[in-house]
């Protein structure tokens, strides 16, 4: 902390730590400052211009994101010459913009369109420039579209695929009136190093990057009578949904959402959180077969650490980024795909169901989820195994289409057979938590005893910290997992691919010696993801991580191997981890890719 | 502010280098802090054309505490109709390397740089020629200072300061935010201090001769002289070393073809001067006197009575359209729609007030754009709307 110091605030003396941006500082006495370009998540750019202020005895103004405090400053965020001159800039902002709101998929949730409303821009003195340029709209990818005609060039996507996420798919190009975001060699979104992750999308303020939605598809399929339409939610989607639906961040409402799901006309309502439980028992019995190998057998084959292969981002990256470590990767297909097999195969078995006439759609914080989706080999249950992927915002848009009164639904619980889960299910939505989950089944199978922290809760994996290590000392084990005696069992989480980028060539460069490493694609972890409500902060994101926890603490049953109707499947069904049904629906093979 | 009411030539830029041997020796047995007062009494200001002082932006970068400093000379010499510093390079690079060397002996920089522009590639061979030259002589009197050319890759933005440490640092050249400033954070983030070309020459003049011989040329606020780039309308272009703070009207007397009815001073980014306002404008820096005072970074276009000052300033704009970054709005989109605005007026498409809009658009240009660049295109276009609105109308 610096020392303080006195400035001036639109006549207003403020007592302020130096080095606080003007932005902050207003903000703390409750003077709002518009913004554009400015992110909580990211550095500053200062590029937008909106935020500028007056500062006495200066003749230009200045961007209060950019602009530290300094002793006896005095502020004006309201003058006349600021509001001229912002004015000026909306203006701009617009002419450059394809303003044509009312077709805009962001209508309504844009962050121009609101300033544009706050100043009353009604003039459109300037001279449209949208009709000369010459822009397309990237829809190659499935996850992403890309409209430059709705771009302010804020630079707010570049940053984050820079700075979060350490990809750079978007980069700046050209300069002056040609100057654009763009990809390498401005090549389609699905064709260049692009993990899906939707971070730009999240933080993108305008309709320049959105997902790309599948509403009209669901909405047939649930209107065609011939279909059952099934669907599945995954954990961090009932944190954060509430967000979209006038509920604070980090309400749960995950009875609600399913009663919507249900009036939606979905046939049934079930639960990622249960193949994230089956998830823990495939992944966990991975972990202990690898060990095992290279403990015991010595096989030099054996590849540790391994990794998980929940986050379709974090695959993809690898795939690009570091395809000789794809052997590290745990063999286990994400929940969503895991439910897709199953839905076609188990569950239209028990129903006596044509798997053809099943639709699977599922509800994923997850922009990346819908190319995994789309995987050519997703579909081992002979079928697509996942029909449509819609993010947490297009069921939002669903609902509110329906004219669904959300906050009068009553709760109601999901559909049998696959929505039963646990709370090491539900915490798969934070970073941290599929570690967490793995490690409370594989302790207790290995050594008979729950884990050796309070309630369960493994706090050293959780948190926001970008890595974070752990360790557990494995004594005593049951006589069949002896090889285990004394081994410190190291594991490793991390959050966003520039973290994952860290871990990777800590394991590489041999500094790291972990046996267990934990990535998620997006900041915070799925609840954290690039099909979340928008925005997003690191507040927003630690309140969401909190829910995920409460949902937890309250979940009768908080270990995977308890989860009834996983103990089920494996009785009727799958007959045991990694058999031979396992293999065929239940895990999968990755695929090198090009790092340019 | 005191003018000079007859032009005054001088030769000390171009008058011969083979003392900087000498030069060099001399300087680096004197003190830091002599060296510094030396350069802030001889009140020489940076000759790109902001004017900042000096001998202040050496003694703030002196100041703070730091291993690793640079010292870069810019050479990116890119305003239209300035062609003043490849002279200087080709003819005397050894005062520019020996100032620069001085420099890194004042604020404890070891390293020194040369941003040439990517259109002079012509004269790396020589320059570089120059260096291994200077930099063997530097080992003899165990100075410890190299200095490298950096090509730059012909972006108009590159020539502002901190888009230049972005280009070198092998990023996109766009500005920083300031705070903080080179002196305290600049390539690489460490301790800069950057000048142009023809400032390191004038420090040289200084290290030579004293601060009193350049202090006494030139006129209150505006010491010593300044390198002229002389283009348009004029039958002897070329470039001058003239002392500062002549009037504008004698200038056009030597120099125009006797039909002038305007001068563009400082460039593109520079201020139209029309015919009526030549007696009272005066080249130098602002004082606190009254009279017009324009800085310059030497480029003075003469235009005649067959100019349009429409194409004049649709050419500039045109210009500045491109050579913006493009990061900030006011600059990226300001000039397109200044650009597109006066072919609007002109075309009858928009009517003729549509001008006083666009005037108060490059002054909200000039208050909120993020670098020098996007804030002086309000120099040109004001100055050009206003003098010459009828023949932006008809």
């Amino acid at each position: 902390m610096g020392k303080n110091i006195k400035i001036t605030i639109n006549g207003e003396i403020v007592e302020i730590n130096e080095g606080t941006s003007i932005l902050d500082a207003a903000r703390q006495v409750g003077v709002i400052i518009p913004t554009l370009c400015y992110h909580k998540d990211l550095c500053v750019a200062g590029n937008c211009r909106v935020c500028v202020v007056e500062i006495a005895g200066q003749k230009r103004l200045s961007p209060s994101c950019a602009t530290p405090c300094e002793e006896g400053m005095d502020i004006f965020t309201n003058s006349v010459k600021v509001r001229n001159s912002r004015k000026h800039i909306i203006e701009l902002l617009l002419s450059e913009h394809n303003a044509d709101c009312t077709r805009c998929y962001k209508n309504g949730k844009c962050e121009l369109q609101k300033l544009a409303s706050d100043f009353k821009i009604m003039s459109n003195d300037f001279i449209p420039l949208v009709p000369f340029k010459n822009y397309t709209i990237d829809m190659f990818s499935p996850s992403i579209i890309k409209d430059d005609s709705k771009c302010i060039r804020c630079q707010r996507c570049v940053r984050t695929c820079a700075e979060l996420q350490g990809v750079n798919a978007l980069t700046v190009a050209y300069k002056g009136d040609k100057m654009k975001i763009t990809t390498f060699f401005e090549k389609a979104m699905n064709d260049v190093v692009c993990t899906n992750c939707g971070q730009c999308v999240i933080h993108c303020p305008t309709g320049a990057l959105v997902e790309r939605n599948y509403i009209e598809e669901v909405w047939a399929a649930i209107t065609d009578k011939a279909k059952h339409v099934i669907v599945q939610t995954a954990p961090a989607v009932r944190v954060a949904l509430g967000e979209e639906l006038g509920f604070e961040s980090g309400t749960r409402i995950t009875g609600k959402m399913v009663a919507a799901l249900k009036r939606l006309g979905f046939d049934a309502v079930m639960d990622t959180d249960f193949t994230a439980d089956l998830t823990i028992m495939e992944e966990g019995t991975e972990l202990l077969s690898r060990l095992k190998r290279a403990l015991v057998d010595h096989d030099p084959g054996v590849k540790l650490p391994m990794a998980t292969s929940c986050s379709p981002g974090w695959i993809k990256y690898i795939e690009h980024i570091y395809p000789d470590y794809l052997g590290h990767l745990s063999t286990c297909k994400s929940p969503q795909q895991m439910f897709g097999a199953l839905a076609k195969t188990y569950y239209a078995q028990a129903r006596n169901l044509q798997p053809d006439n099943i639709v699977s759609v599922s509800i994923m914080p997850c922009t990346a989820k819908k190319f995994e989706a789309n995987r050519p080999e997703m579909n081992d249950s002979g079928y697509r195994d996942v029909d449509y992927v819609l993010t947490t915002r297009e069921l939002a848009i669903m609902i509110k289409q329906a004219g669904i009164d959300f906050m009068k639904l009553e709760d109601i619980h999901f559909d049998r057979l696959m929505g039963e889960s646990t709370g090491a299910g539900v915490i798969f939505g934070a970073t941290g938590g599929v570690m967490e989950a793995a490690l409370r089944t594989a302790y207790e199978l290995v050594t008979g005893r729950e884990v050796p922290f309070k309630d369960l809760n493994i706090l050293p994996v959780r948190g926001m910290e970008g890595v974070r290590e752990a360790s557990i000392l494995i004594e005593n084990p049951l006589k069949e997992w002896a090889f285990l005696d004394g081994v410190e069992l190291k594991c490793a989480v991390a959050h966003g691919l520039v973290n994952a980028k860290k871990v990777m060539d800590s394991i590489i460069s041999g500094e790291a010696n972990y046996h267990f490493i934990e990535i998620m694609a997006c900041p915070g972890g799925c609840l954290g993801g690039g099909g979340q409500p928008i925005p997003t902060s690191p507040e927003i994101r630690a309140k969401r991580a909190a829910a995920i926890y409460a949902e937890d603490e309250g979940m009768p049953i908080r270990k995977s191997h308890l989860n009834p109707e996983v103990l089920k499947i494996y009785k009727d069904f799958l007959i045991k981890p990694l058999g031979e049904k396992s293999h065929l629906l239940l895990h999968t093979k990755y695929t090198i890719r090009k790092s340019f | 502010m005191e003018t000079n009411h007859q032009l005054k030539r001088a030769d000390f830029i171009f008058k011969n280098e083979n003392d900087w041997e000498e030069v060099l020796k001399k300087n680096i047995s004197r003190s830091s802090n002599e060296l510094i007062n030396e350069l802030i009494s001889s009140e020489l200001k940076g000759r790109g054309g902001a004017g900042f002082p000096t001998g202040l932006k050496w003694k703030l970068s002196a100041e703070v505490d730091s291993d690793t400093k640079y010292v870069i000379c810019n050479a990116d010499e890119g305003e239209p109709g300035t062609f003043k510093d490849r002279e200087i390079l080709s003819l005397v690079p050894f005062k520019v390397l020996t100032a620069m060397a001085i420099c890194g002996l004042v604020v404890g920089a070891k390293e020194g740089y040369i941003y040439l522009r990517g259109e002079y590639f012509f004269l790396k061979p020589e320059l570089n020629k120059a260096i291994s030259e200077f930099e063997q002589y530097c080992k003899e009197i165990n100075l410890d200072f190299t200095i490298r050319i950096f090509m730059g890759s012909g972006a108009y933005i590159c020539g502002e300061e901190t888009a230049l440490f972005e280009s070198m640092e092998g990023k996109r050249g766009e500005p920083r935010n300031k705070p903080p400033y080179p002196a305290l954070s600049g390539y690489m983030n460490k301790p800069t201090v950057i000048n142009n070309v023809e400032t390191l020459a004038h420090a040289y003049t200084i290290f030579t001769y004293g601060a009193k011989r350049f202090y006494d040329l030139g006129v209150q606020y505006s010491r010593g002289t300044k390198l002229f780039s002389v283009s348009g309308d004029t039958p002897k272009p070329g470039i001058y070393e003239l002392e500062l703070g002549m009037s504008l009207a004698d200038f056009v007397n030597d120099f125009g073809d006797g039909d002038s009815k305007a001068v563009q001073v400082g460039g593109a980014s520079g201020f139209l001067v029309p015919r009526k306002r030549f007696a009272e404008t005066t080249i130098g820096y602002q004082g606190k006197l009254v009279g017009i005072s324009l800085p310059t970074g030497g480029s003075m276009m003469l235009f005649n009575s067959s100019r349009s000052m429409f194409n004049v300033l649709d050419n500039y704009l045109e210009f500045f359209r491109e050579e913006s970054c493009g990061q900030c709005t006011p600059c990226r989109v300001g000039c397109q729609q200044l650009l597109k605005g006066i072919k609007a007026v002109k075309s009858g498409e928009k009517s003729t007030q549509y001008l006083d809009k666009l005037l108060t658009l490059a002054e909200t240009m000039q208050f909120t754009a993020k670098c020098g660049l996007g804030q002086s295109v309000a120099n040109s276009f004001s100055s050009i709307v206003e003098n010459f609105r009828e023949e932006m109308i008809y």
